[in-house]
């Protein structure tokens, strides 16, 4: 089929699923935030925004995430390995299983069978499922790594090992359940020790989708696209070494000032406040690795997808840390600020990344041009700006709420009624909005540019 | 480095690496009583409040309510008394949730009469013209499905019998379908009339909701 005999049948198949999930669930959110300020498009159950909710962060979270992450890793493996695949037809089934599950989970959190443990909310058969196709998935990573060409294992194979790992750790320990019936589970863990797991899990959980693989793409495609080696190797080991060490501690900075043991919680403020040492290293990492190279943020459109998409998570890996600390996380927690942080990491640092990584990667896995590079620009623009907006105008929505949920009278009363801090913030969430649909627009352009660069002729040259 | 060339030493050791946080932080608590303390003042779930609370899981209420008020002073004169550990020893899954697009619901058992609910829950914006919250009118149009209400509090350890479930589940209906019911009225408006005389998922949901906070009212009480 190409290069080495190279499978990239797969790797195509879970990128254009990424895409598929990616619109599906972008156009769930832009749903509810128009719920937001008027509920008048709760129409029936399916689409209240209780439901809709989790299929938001599922589907963009496990359907767009996890499908970019087979597709990408199934390309990095296979060329840092200088092997096919070992198990290609396993492969294969891998990519059917894995979107008839991400068919299911939706359908089944739009009935309404929801364990409301956040991101691990499918019903325990659909765990069962998530653990078997991340099985069939570690197979072929293993196997092929243990094949493998090269000796040496180049750093993006370290990030898709540890993920690999740690996720299976984390969703079986988190999902541990008691079936009632084929819909129906109790969790295994009660109040706080529910609660402890949970964000373990739930932090853990979208570290290691939402960072861990996403370094892994950014550690591979950007010295490809570049032509630049990465600034430095000792870095890199450091930063993996300690991102992994660090993260599984702070899980408790989501349970601030509740009723968990208060200790968790601190140790968890301060692994935060450490884990911005191993981010950073990798956000120097791939400034650095531009030294002197500067002129290519002008002149090669990959590389502004790259170093916003990077810059947006020094931004993000500064702000988490911080917004963890007691003190200032009794003012921001459950407002829209942290809605806001959440959307800087998604929409700019992931989708930045995975969308260059396929701008990168789909022409060369069909043998063809990009359709228009002058497309990809329209799209980092859209996505940009309409990320930007996004995520200010819920930072402003956030730092109103909490004002407001504080602000007291000179005798001590509260000076505003619950639905006062609700109800001023529907201009925001209007904005946010518009901002949603600007963003819209910008993954429309990129879904429409892979699509067409696919539908055109071969290369001529070699097969 | 010599493991960068071992994917399997290199696995193991990412392993253990990961693990060591998550001993400490997560496994070792499991096993240490004071993590969730119990008190006798704090009981289990009813049948039927179960069964409302598995509504509220189902229709993602904890995705806008929080269920922890925190020892912060604007949040103690909002809510009302901050929330202990003890009163979660029953809540599997816990739903202390993330976001407040409405407000935190640890103490709002007691705080309104049923009717008040009754209407609240089907049409928001009849008591609040500017609330986004969905109306959830058509809860009280689902008969309550009580064919695994033993089996759940059998598995979650509530320690009631087979007949005591029937009898909770009977008690309650006959509360709610008595002509004496103090918001029979509003109940009536949402309920449709051949249901009126059975129990109703709203039904349920709102003796969940009712339950919130008030054994921890009493333990407060006495101490």
């Amino acid at each position: 089929m190409s290069d080495a005999g190279y499978n990239y049948r797969v790797v195509r198949g879970f990128a254009f699923s990424a895409l598929f999930w990616l619109v599906i669930g972008l156009v769930v959110g832009l749903w509810m935030a128009f719920e937001m300020f008027d509920p008048a498009l709760n129409l029936t159950p399916w689409l209240t925004f209780g439901r809709l909710r989790v299929v938001h962060t599922n589907g963009l979270g496990l359907g767009f995430g996890l499908a970019a992450i087979f597709a990408t890793s199934y390309y990095i493996l296979q060329r840092l390995t200088r092997i096919p695949l070992l198990f290609p037809r396993l492969a294969q089934a891998h990519l059917y299983v894995f979107n008839a599950a991400i068919a299911l989970g939706a359908l089944s959190l739009f009935a309404g069978m929801n364990t409301t443990r956040e991101y691990g909310e499918l019903e325990w058969p659909l765990d069962i499922v998530v653990v078997i196709f991340w099985v069939m998935f570690a197979i072929n990573v293993f196997g092929t790594l243990i094949k493998r060409k090269e000796k040496q294992m180049y750093i993006s194979l370290w990030y898709i090992i540890s993920m690999t790992v740690a996720i299976a750790i984390l969703y079986i320990v988190n999902n541990l359940e008691v079936p009632i019936n084929l819909f129906k589970s109790y969790t295994l863990y009660s109040g706080a020790n529910d609660a402890n797991v949970e964000w373990w899990y739930g932090h853990n959980v979208v570290g290691f989708i939402f960072t861990v693989p996403i370094l892994a793409m950014f550690y591979y495609f950007l010295p490809k696209s570049t032509g630049l080696p990465i600034y430095s190797h000792r870095l890199s080991i450091v930063s993996f070494w300690a991102l992994n060490f660090a993260y599984l501690w702070t899980g408790a900075h989501h349970l601030m000032l509740t009723p968990l043991p208060e200790w968790i919680q601190t140790v968890a403020m301060a692994f935060s406040i450490f884990l911005i040492a191993p981010s950073w290293g990798s956000v120097v990492n791939g400034y650095y690795t531009l030294q002197g190279n500067w002129d290519q943020m002008r002149t090669n459109y990959l590389t502004k997808f790259f170093i916003a998409g990077i810059t947006f998570y020094g931004l993000q890996t500064l702000q988490g840390p911080l917004q963890g600390l007691r003190t200032l996380n009794s003012f921001f927690h459950y407002t829209d600020w942290v809605v806001g942080h959440v959307h800087m990491g998604t929409m700019g640092w992931v989708t930045m990344v995975i969308s260059a990584s396929f701008y990168y990667m789909i022409p060369r896995i069909t043998n063809r041009e990009l359709y228009s590079v002058k497309l990809a620009n329209t799209h980092f623009w859209l996505i940009l700006v309409g990320q930007f907006t996004w995520t200010i105008t819920m930072w402003i929505a956030g730092i109103q709420q909490g004002a407001m949920w504080k602000a007291t009278n000179p005798d001590g009363s509260l000076m505003y009624n619950f639905l006062d801090t609700v109800s001023s913030l529907y201009p925001y969430y209007k904005l946010r909005f518009g901002a949603g649909v600007i963003y819209f627009i910008g993954i429309l352009v990129f879904a429409w540019n892979l699509i067409m660069t696919v539908r055109r002729e071969p290369n001529q040259s070699e097969a | 480095m010599g493991i960068t060339s071992k994917p399997v030493v290199f696995a193991v050791l990412a392993a253990v690496v990961i693990l060591i946080g998550t001993t400490v932080t997560v496994f070792i608590p499991l096993f240490m009583p004071s993590t969730q303390p119990v008190s006798p003042y704090i009981k289990p779930y009813t049948a039927v409040e179960q069964e409302g609370r598995d509504i509220y899981m189902r229709e993602g209420c904890n995705n806008c309510h929080t269920q922890t008020v925190r020892p912060l002073r604007t949040e103690v004169l909002r809510y009302g008394e901050y929330s202990k550990p003890e009163e979660f020893a029953y809540d599997r899954p816990f739903l202390w949730g993330s976001r407040r697009t409405g407000p935190d619901l640890n103490r709002v058992g007691g705080k309104y009469p049923d009717s008040w609910h009754y209407k609240h829950t089907a049409h928001p914006q009849s008591m609040f013209e500017k609330s986004n919250m969905p109306p959830y009118g058509w809860l009280a149009k689902n008969r309550l499905d009580t064919g695994y209400s033993f089996k759940k509090t059998s598995t979650l350890g509530y320690g009631y019998s087979e007949n005591e479930v029937q009898q909770q589940i009977d008690q309650y209906r006959a509360t709610v379908t008595s002509a004496s019911y103090p918001s029979k009225e509003s109940r009536d408006q949402v309920t449709p009339l051949e249901l009126q005389k059975e129990l109703t998922e709203m039904d349920a949901l709102i003796a969940y909701l009712q339950k919130l906070g008030r054994d921890v009212k009493n333990m407060e009480a006495t101490k």
